[in-house]
């Protein structure tokens, strides 16, 4: 059964003010115009991924990195607030599905991929995080991609 | 892709694909590439086929078929949440990834 994580956030930080989650009662819809193996997908992150030589994130970090797509997952570095990270360590795949990615659309199911993963870590603020929605929107467009995978931790 | 079907529920994406595994693994156990690349191509069909903004796909993988205690204790109180090593909720902190291969080595 799934985990009542609102619930259980409730209890586990009874001690601090109750958090604001967002309640949404309509989404956006874009419907996809071509089939998948014909689209170009691009791969979003929330896990603090970044590439050997770039800048870290840092806290209230609004920022984004972007990842070139080619990059052998050995040069990822990750930073962020916390979350159990063990198995990303010993895998990234499993929170950052780069390798089986590029498997698959070298395998013909997807069309392509964007030029990089968008990567960014979360920042305890709402509204910071709605700050950076559009510039990310904004990548998005510039790399030319039909549909986006996104994969919160 | 989602873990926390009541989050997702409230923040309504237009799409979104549910694997009820701890967070922290939405697209899949670590070394596991079959198993990863299943979920994505499961997950992929949500591109293809929802017709209609916040629906909710679920997957039917089960992280352990012989133990399911962790959905009644994880995220609960004094469970730690903040990876191996030193719990890092205090701040942030450089968490590279390797760590485990270096202390193999």
């Amino acid at each position: 059964m799934p985990i009542a994580y609102i619930q259980r956030t409730r209890e586990r930080y009874a001690e601090y003010p109750p958090y604001k989650w967002a309640v949404n009662t309509d989404a956006p819809w874009a419907p996809l115009t071509k089939p998948l193996k014909e689209c170009r997908l691009a791969l979003l992150s929330s896990g603090g991924f970044y590439v050997e030589g770039q800048e870290p994130f840092g806290e209230h970090d609004v920022s984004y990195r972007l990842i070139p797509m080619d990059t052998p997952v050995a040069n990822l570095r990750i930073y962020h607030h916390g979350y159990r990270d063990a198995d990303a360590d010993r895998d990234p795949n499993c929170v950052l599905p780069l390798d089986r990615l590029r498997e698959l659309a070298a395998a013909g199911v997807l069309g392509g991929l964007a030029d990089s993963v968008v990567s960014f870590v979360m920042t305890y603020s709402p509204r910071r995080d709605l700050e950076r929605g559009p510039t990310i929107a904004a990548e998005l467009r510039r790399m030319q991609v039909d549909a986006a995978l996104c994969v919160p931790v | 892709m989602s873990s926390a079907w009541d989050l997702t529920f409230a923040v309504r994406p237009p799409r979104a694909v549910f694997l009820n595994f701890p967070l922290n693994h939405e697209t899949g156990k670590a070394n596991d590439p079959a198993l990863q690349r299943r979920i994505l191509l499961d997950a992929f069909r949500a591109f293809e086929t929802f017709w209609a903004p916040g629906q909710i796909l679920t997957l039917p993988y089960v992280w352990d078929p012989a133990d399911r205690s962790w959905e009644d204790t994880d995220f609960g109180p004094g469970v730690e949440l903040y990876g191996v090593g030193t719990p890092i909720q205090g701040g942030f902190a450089e968490r590279t990834l390797g760590r485990a291969g270096r202390a193999r080595a």
